[in-house]
């Protein structure tokens, strides 16, 4: 068992850029894994993609062709079992994505191979995968091994490692990917319902609020004081479930990134791994909240502890008209 | 008819918290527990289905873990579960989700559900794993991060999106039985009433053994995981300048911070 096999990922005819952070990772450890670094893309037309992940460092591209158009667990599971037969690595890379968790726990489990999820860090620890990941809610980090394991699955955490920028010169190859009996049957996407006129990754301003608005009847003042400071209103994840804004307005993993915005106000938003991969890599992160210890302060540069809605009051008050 | 909806007693670190001796994991002392918060919607979005059928429909709740997993089940029944399973001995000490993923997948095969909710994870390790494991170990089909399901109780198909990145959703069509893991925001999860509360009191919670399920020694703790913790730590974390002083005066500094980005 040697090598790294990278898995990557695409949708609606474009690879995912958490694609490229997974080659990072696995040229990062290439030296310690002691073997090639193989990266597999199963589609219906995968050559499309070798170009893009032929980066430096990697070794071979595999082009799995399978009938299968859109994902599906079953097809996935089949194919990255039979990757890994032809392949023998110590490590399988799979993003942390909705798509891998499909399927990643199921081949794990069946063929009883070392897996971690939602891992953002790996290394070799004399000879032995160790997989860094959360725990207690991102309170604590969480040193992971696999004893007696020889292959380990880790399903890796996006927007962690840059991508490799320059090109390399893999071996590209063909393979069939084994097929599968349907169970399921993927029918189309379907893009979130609301507002055309919201802009969240166009936005360079962005006033978000989160939990601590309350109630539905609080939200009114925040898009008045996101219009009166001129940002576009943003929420987290438990205001767009609550149906008290639009999904378009929710910033984070299932929402939308905050991919312009260079200044973000957090009102009332505790900070769960979800919403600040949306929006963490904003250069000025303003947080409010009454708690001190919300996780939004450690990735904020500057933190108001404070009532969202004094604050809010006192804001209105003072901007200038 | 019947619905198997597998919950879990999540743990939060208190403010003030100390690790073990062995580095391994948190000094139980400082641990708070509670219902994880996924579970609320995979039970809600069952009651759903059980009610819409006219009450023919069994709901089940399963969960693996000590005798203080019994005030979380409590909550389900209370909730409107008609009854709770849960899995302990100290040999499931130390199981990964798979393991444990092992033990719900015995106790369905005892149980011979219609259909298996699972939260897509819980909120203290976030692994999502275990009800996707759960549907390997019982062969069945699965499918992640629902948002939004269309089933009849009896049905041979269920209809369903999955929640993927960046506000996008993919409509899929599943063969039943079938274990689906179930995202926040699927439905609004009722509160319990003080008549399900005093009702849930006189459910039954069965209580069973891995050894009970046919499960063997090595299927369950660390010889049936796939991974083992090998250190707890806390990171060192960044920290926000903080801006001090009256509200009136964190404000003077934040309009100020505006104007710096406009410009002004």
């Amino acid at each position: 068992m040697s090598g790294i096999l990278v898995i990557a990922e695409h949708r609606m005819d474009e690879l995912r850029p958490v694609s490229l952070e997974l080659i990072a990772v696995a040229v990062g450890v290439k030296a310690q894994a002691s073997g090639p670094v193989t990266v597999a893309i199963i589609a219906n037309d995968p050559q499309k993609y070798a170009q893009a992940l032929s980066v430096q460092g990697v070794d071979e591209v595999i082009c799995v062709k399978s009938a299968v158009v859109e994902f599906d667990p079953d097809a996935y599971e089949a194919t990255v079992a039979a990757l890994i037969a032809a392949k023998n690595p110590s490590l399988v890379l799979l993003p942390h994505s909705v798509n891998s968790l499909a399927y990643a726990p199921a081949l794990a489990a069946k063929t009883g191979l070392g897996l971690a999820t939602d891992a953002f860090k790996v290394e070799f620890d004399a000879g032995a995968l160790v997989a860094t990941r959360g725990g207690y809610g991102q309170k604590l980090n969480v040193e992971v091994d696999f004893p007696g394991k020889s292959t380990v699955v880790v399903t890796f955490r996006a927007n962690v490692c840059k991508p490799i920028d320059a090109a390399g010169s893999p071996t590209v190859t063909q393979m069939d990917a084994p097929a599968t009996p349907a169970r399921g049957q993927h029918k189309k996407y379907i893009e979130a319902a609301g507002g055309g006129d919201v802009d969240i990754p166009g936005s360079e301003f962005i006033l978000s609020i989160g939990r601590g608005v309350g109630e539905e009847d609080n939200v009114e003042q925040f898009r008045e004081l996101a219009q009166t400071v001129g940002a576009e209103l943003g929420c987290s994840r438990p205001i767009a479930d609550a149906g008290w804004l639009p999904k378009s307005r929710q910033v984070g993993q299932s929402g939308k990134t905050a991919a312009n915005c260079k200044l973000y106000i957090a009102m009332g938003i505790s900070g769960s791994v979800q919403h600040m991969a949306g929006m963490k890599h904003v250069e000025n992160i303003v947080a409010v909240n009454t708690d001190p210890k919300a996780s939004i302060f450690h990735i904020a540069r500057y933190g108001i502890v404070g009532d969202i809605f004094e604050i809010g009051e006192e804001l209105r008050n003072q901007f200038p008209a | 008819m019947k619905i198997l909806v597998t919950v879990k007693q999540v743990a939060a670190v208190d403010d003030d918290f100390e690790i073990r001796t062995d580095g391994r994991d948190v000094d139980p002392d400082f641990l708070i527990h509670d219902l994880n918060e996924w579970d609320n919607f995979s039970l809600e979005e069952a009651m759903k289905i059980k009610e819409a059928a006219g009450g023919e429909v069994e709901v089940v709740v399963v969960s693996v873990g000590p005798e203080s997993v019994d005030e979380e089940l409590r909550k389900c029944l209370a909730k409107g579960a008609d009854r709770a399973i849960r899995v302990w001995d100290d040999s499931v000490e130390g199981s990964d989700p798979i393991a444990i993923a092992r033990i719900i997948a015995a106790v369905a095969k005892n149980e011979a559900p219609d259909m298996l909710f699972a939260g897509v994870q819980a909120s203290d390790h976030s692994y999502a794993a275990t009800g996707i494991a759960t549907a390997s170990f019982l062969g069945w089909p699965h499918a992640a991060v629902v948002s939004l399901l269309n089933y009849t109780p009896g049905s041979k198909m269920a209809t369903l999106q999955r929640e993927l990145e960046g506000g996008t959703y993919a409509e899929v069509e599943l063969e039943c039985p079938a274990v689906l893991t179930i995202q926040l925001g699927i439905n609004v999860p009722r509160y319990a009433s003080l008549r399900g509360i005093k009702q849930a009191a006189a459910k039954p919670i069965d209580v069973l053994t891995p050894s009970a399920l046919g499960l063997a020694a090595t299927d369950v703790g660390e010889a049936g995981s796939l991974s083992r913790v090998r250190r707890m730590y806390v990171p060192a974390k960044g920290q926000a300048e903080l801006i001090e002083g009256t509200p009136a005066e964190q404000v003077a500094r934040l309009v100020k911070i505006i104007q710096e980005f406009k410009g002004v």
